[in-house]
């Protein structure tokens, strides 16, 4: 099967694999072309249309954003209510599909051939998927989430569990217990085994059909086992499409609620109006952080766009820099300042009670994953709609981008090896960080009750973007904390960017990751544009809802994806030769 | 004067290198040099090859079609991240492979370049040895 001639043939492996013959080439399909003074290649159509395609929808959100976005939260809402067992009955397929490779014999395949060695060492491989992946949620949900189910009187809480502080009364021990306990279990469901998951099935599908047979890197190639040739034609086309416009939005509207996040942190620790001197200095500019004249929202849209601009301008250094000498840098400065903040959580919070939540949230996490992740005959439906299936739908709409990103780094690993450290050891680290967070938390809102800031900003009146600030705000050195909490949002939200736009760019060069620089620099620039736009011309952040709540909608598309993905990958492992 | 001439060559556009290719043969054949063809690829599939090891087959014989009656030979660079590392991994190839000329071919420079400079030029900023930029006609 080899081919010793100059022309474009039939590969040899490295080492043992299975490469596809297909008689497509790696960018035939690429228009290059001269634009001024740039030079630019990538994929005809799916780089145009998806670029259209993004313009006309952030000019539908911006001229008509109450009514779009009043469009998008129902079709939304009504994808989330109605196929509420196809998300959950897929996502515990995912789960037990990826717990059955790691102990079947195909995974010892290794991504790349027998013979591939590692491209990246485990804790810059592990920095990386974890900081394109999850952290920025990490940061938003840890307190938010285990003490809303916790003390918030919804009446819907996992599984009817109970609730542990009812009208600023905290409850009596044994049901303070049972509710902390379902509340951790809850936590740890929706950041454990299904989100990693997710993200590794995309992931494994894209590098074996890459690396092992040869296939460009684009979410496609994946679909080769059932389109055999076809997948150069229409149909990859759509697929790539739909991915990199979910992938652009997904980011673009996520930088743009961040941007209030961040904005609403700077505002709780230097302050707001004349006095946020604070805000100033940190941002390194003059305009300040003025409360617009009859308005109490304190985050001026001038300082959104200037945060988004920040963001975007970090991102463009390290897009520039490219993956080892941009991306992967600043994701080993996040997971260090993460594990820094968490450390000190861990030491100065109640530790004890965190070791508690940490192994007892585990156990019940064991104890309740069959109920929780069965869609049929729950009672607990506010649950089950409003966090489960939006966090099902969420996961999988983010899935292109991150598990082509952990595609991207993972080469070389075998597939027993990649599923243990793209599922079961990121779990790990979501449950410890969950207990540190939230239990922390609910240990203050049980010693507290209605004093204590957390209870104020969750349960007392719902001021999510602010509950890890009220959290670190009862510690000692809150200030000194909680800018660091401000610095690693921002930075989360850098490596997210910056590898999306690798992502992104590597889509619409039909799979070429050597695309003239350019074009990457076009796709950082265009997702802050798209943000700050819709932050800046639709009122407060309708647009950003609108579009967000449009692209959990594609979740539903990207699980049919994601099924075929399984399919395919069985498919691919069949093939290859294992080591023995 | 020159022992060993580094040649960088983009295998995905061969066509483009002709002169380069030209000049570098003179030069060995004038000094009595080796020509070393180099090129760099990632790990994923690409236009030229599948994977690195076909890629480096390629560029072998590749060298040694160009090299005519010069002594030739070919050295692969892998990147993760090819667009970003050219500049460095092409700068750190010459110590790799002992040069003391490299020969590349380039574009007439253009507005682009203030933003982007190209590798030629940025080679021939970093590189300790002589650097012979050889512009393209088109």
């Amino acid at each position: 099967m080899a081919d010793e001639t100059v022309d474009i043939g039939i590969p040899e492996p490295e080492g043992s694999a299975d490469i596809i013959e297909t008689d497509y080439q790696i960018g035939q399909d690429n228009f290059e072309t001269q634009v001024g003074p740039f030079r630019f290649d990538f994929h005809n159509p799916v780089f145009v249309i998806s670029g259209v395609l993004i313009v006309i929808f952030t000019a539908i959100a911006l001229i008509w954003p109450e009514g779009s976005r009043d469009l998008f939260l129902s079709i939304r809402d009504y994808v989330k209510s109605s196929f509420d067992w196809f998300f959950l009955m897929s996502a515990n397929l995912f789960v037990v599909f990826s717990l059955l490779l790691i102990v079947s014999p195909w995974g010892s395949v290794r991504l790349g051939g027998s013979e591939a060695t590692p491209d990246y060492s485990y804790p810059a491989w592990f920095a990386m998927l974890f900081a394109a992946g999850m952290g920025i949620g990490l940061m938003f949900f840890g307190v938010l989430e285990p003490v809303y189910y916790f003390g918030t009187p919804w009446g819907d809480q996992p599984l009817g569990g109970e609730i542990g502080i009812v009208d600023g009364v905290v409850a009596s021990e044994a049901t303070t217990a049972a509710a902390r306990e379902m509340a951790m279990a809850a936590t740890i469901f929706h950041w454990g085994l299904h989100p990693w998951a997710i993200y590794a099935i995309v992931a494994l599908a894209l590098a074996l059909f890459s690396y092992n047979k040869g296939l460009p890197l684009t979410i496609r190639s994946a679909f080769y086992p059932i389109l055999g040739e076809r997948v150069w034609g229409g149909w990859g086309n759509a697929i790539d499409t739909i991915a990199a416009f979910a992938t652009l939005f997904g980011l673009a509207t996520s930088l743009g609620i961040g941007a209030t996040q961040v904005a609403s942190g700077l505002t709780e620790v230097f302050g707001s109006g004349a006095g946020a001197e604070g805000t100033r200095n940190f941002m390194g500019f003059l305009w300040g952080n003025p409360v617009p004249e009859g308005q109490s929202d304190p985050n001026s849209s001038v300082l959104l766009v200037l945060i988004i601009g920040f963001i975007t301008a970090i991102a463009l250094v390290s897009v520039m820099r490219g993956l080892d000498g941009g991306v992967k840098v600043l994701s080993e400065i996040n997971m260090g300042l993460a594990a820094l903040l968490l450390a000190f959580v861990f030491f100065v919070g109640p530790t004890a009670a965190i070791l508690g939540d940490f192994f007892g949230g585990l156990w019940a996490y064991a104890k309740n994953i069959v109920p929780l992740s069965n869609p049929v005959g729950r009672e607990d439906t506010g649950f089950l709609h409003g966090w489960t299936t939006f966090y099902w739908a969420w996961w999988i709409s983010w899935s292109p981008f991150v598990g082509m990103f952990i595609a991207r780094v993972s080469r070389g690993r075998t597939v027993r090896e990649f599923i243990t450290c793209v599922l079961l050891i990121p779990s790990l680290v979501c449950v410890f960080w969950m207990a540190t967070f939230g239990g922390t938390a609910i240990s203050q809102v049980i010693a507290g009750a209605t004093e204590s800031g957390v209870f104020q900003n969750v349960i007392a009146s719902y001021r999510p973007e602010i509950s890890l600030f009220s959290m670190l705000g009862e510690l000692p050195l809150a200030s000194i904390t909680s800018t660091l909490a401000v610095l690693l949002v921002i930075i989360f939200f850098v490596t997210s960017s910056d590898s999306g736009s690798l992502v992104i760019d590597t889509i619409t060069a039909g799979g070429k990751v050597d695309a003239p620089v350019i074009q990457r620099v076009f796709w950082c620039i265009f997702e802050g544009a798209v943000a700050a736009v819709l932050l800046v011309g639709a009122a407060g952040t309708a647009g950003l809802d609108s579009l967000q709540a449009m692209v959990i909608s594609t979740g539903l598309l990207f699980t049919v994806v994601l099924l075929v993905m399984c399919w395919s990958i069985l498919m691919g492992l069949i093939s290859e030769r294992r080591n023995t | 004067m020159f022992k060993t001439i580094m040649v960088p060559v983009d295998l995905a556009h061969a066509d483009k290198l002709s002169d380069a290719i030209g000049v570098a043969r003179d030069l060995a054949t004038q000094y009595g040099s080796k020509l070393v063809f180099v090129a760099v690829t990632a790990s994923t599939p690409g236009p030229v090859a599948h994977n690195p090891e076909e890629f480096g087959r390629k560029l072998e014989a590749f060298a040694k079609e160009a090299g005519g009656d010069a002594a030739a030979t070919s050295h692969v660079i892998v990147s993760h991240d090819p667009t970003a590392d050219m500049d460095d991994k092409l700068v750190d190839a010459i110590s790799e492979i002992g040069a003391d000329l490299v020969v590349m071919a380039t574009h007439v420079p253009g507005m682009a370049d203030m933003l982007v400079p190209s590798h030629g030029g940025s080679l021939a900023r970093h590189a300790g040895i002589s650097v012979f930029l050889v512009r393209s006609a088109g």
